[in-house]
């Protein structure tokens, strides 16, 4: 019997995918990395829960109730977790929003904004609450790495992966170390 | 010529500089951001903490002197200026991806060098106003960090357009007009005060992106290295050294 894999997920809360995209630019190392794990719960599997895991990676920032959830369920499952991304990390592009009353906000979207038709605010219960702000996911539960970036490149992501795959502390060089 | 150590190498100083102006004369990069040579020390961003004969001090305020052991290289006065960088990036609204000075933004760099790859503390998300009011400038306070190099810059330029009002976290960058608009302000887009900010906050409209991400300036030279290239020579200038 071989080495068990390890086990690896995934999610994107508020962001744009972006992170997901730059994980697949690892290109023909996701050959390599099929080798030795597999992946859990992830938009690449559509798994919804997420069971044991070694290594949870997320994107995006928590803007709603639903992230929060999702958040502390990858949290409870995972052994390692790692915040991938300016959204994860610092609330990024979605945090614009946070310099505005979040009711206006909601008003500009569906009340006023332009080309507005039968304006109202969704209101479905199955709609998760937003939150009055987008907050970075360390706000919310402890993180063990960061990989910065909006997206930081598959060359950052497989750096940081294979060194937490190979037990060694990730460290960035210069080159691959970018905020934006 | 009189000296002192820092990090075990003898630096020599004339009397009257600084620690930092004594170091940068000599090549060695002590990471800054409120400090440039060409204008009156400020010691108010405290990245250039050093430890002086085992008190920590700001280099660019703290005189140079004989007998002095400073260190500046070791891994505790590295954390504390990587945790007072977190704290800029908290107390303000930095997102990197949307702001025009990113790839040029010493305070990124400084974040870069420091080996930071998060902000650590709980954001503050501050409400701050951005004054696009300048045909030429654009102020967006978000991305102040109190520096004072505009109000520097501004004052030795005899235009006194910039002030910072208030103490503490209620600290704001504030411009000298009747209606507290930057386009009320005698500032102009030549003026060095539009061109010191080290970070975002104060752009020349029509100047963005023209640098591509891979060409900018920090993108393939650390702060150290640019700091040392375009700083260092100043400092000489400053105390009639001869560059070297």
């Amino acid at each position: 019997m071989g080495k068990p894999k390890i086990r690896i997920a995934t999610t994107s809360l508020a962001g744009c995918f972006g992170c997901h995209m730059s994980f697949l630019d690892i290109d023909e190392r996701l050959l390599d990395l099929v080798e030795i794990a597999e992946l859990d719960r992830s938009p690449l599997t559509d798994i919804k829960h997420c069971t044991d895991c070694d290594i949870a990676i997320v994107e995006g920032g928590v803007c709603n109730s639903e992230n929060v959830h999702v958040l502390r369920e990858l949290r409870r499952a995972c052994k390692k977790l790692v915040s991938i991304g300016a959204c994860a990390i610092n609330g990024g592009i979605p945090a614009l929003r946070n310099r505005y009353d979040l009711g206006d906000c909601l008003e500009e979207a569906f009340i006023t904004g332009i080309g507005v038709t039968d304006p109202q605010v969704p209101g479905d219960p199955e709609l998760p609450l937003l939150l009055d702000k987008v907050h970075p996911i360390h706000e919310v539960v402890k993180v063990d790495y960061f990989i910065p970036g909006c997206p930081p490149s598959g060359d950052t992501i497989w750096a940081v992966l294979t060194d937490l795959i190979e037990g060694r502390e990730p460290v960035l060089p210069y080159e691959l170390t970018h905020y934006d | 010529m009189p000296h002192f150590t820092l990090d075990g190498r003898t630096i020599p100083f004339e009397p009257g500089q600084t620690l930092m102006e004594a170091a940068m004369a000599a090549g060695v990069y002590i990471p800054h951001l409120c400090y440039h040579p060409d204008f009156e020390p400020h010691g108010s961003c405290k990245l250039c903490s050093v430890e002086v004969n085992g008190r920590i001090c700001s280099a660019c305020t703290f005189p140079a002197a004989e007998n002095q052991e400073v260190i500046s290289a070791s891994e505790e006065v590295r954390h504390l200026r990587l945790r007072l960088t977190q704290m800029l990036f908290v107390e303000g609204n930095h997102l990197c991806p949307s702001c025009e000075a990113s790839g040029s933004c010493e305070l990124q760099a400084t974040g870069y060098y420091l080996g930071m790859t998060d902000g650590h503390f709980s954001h503050f998300f501050p409400r701050r106003e951005i004054d696009a009011s300048h045909p030429e400038v654009l102020l967006d306070r978000d991305r102040c960090i109190f520096c004072a190099l505009c109000v520097r810059a501004s004052r030795d330029e005899g235009k006194n357009v910039f002030a910072l009002s208030g103490r503490g976290i209620h600290t704001r960058l504030v411009v000298n007009s009747p209606s507290g608009k930057l386009g009320d302000t005698d500032l102009e887009a030549t003026d060095r005060a539009a061109h010191i900010c080290p970070v975002g906050a104060i752009l020349v409209r029509g100047t963005a992106f023209r640098a591509p991400i891979g060409e900018r300036k920090y993108d393939h030279r650390t702060i150290a290295q640019v700091a040392l290239e375009e700083e260092r020579p100043l400092v000489g200038r400053q105390h009639g050294q001869a560059e070297d």
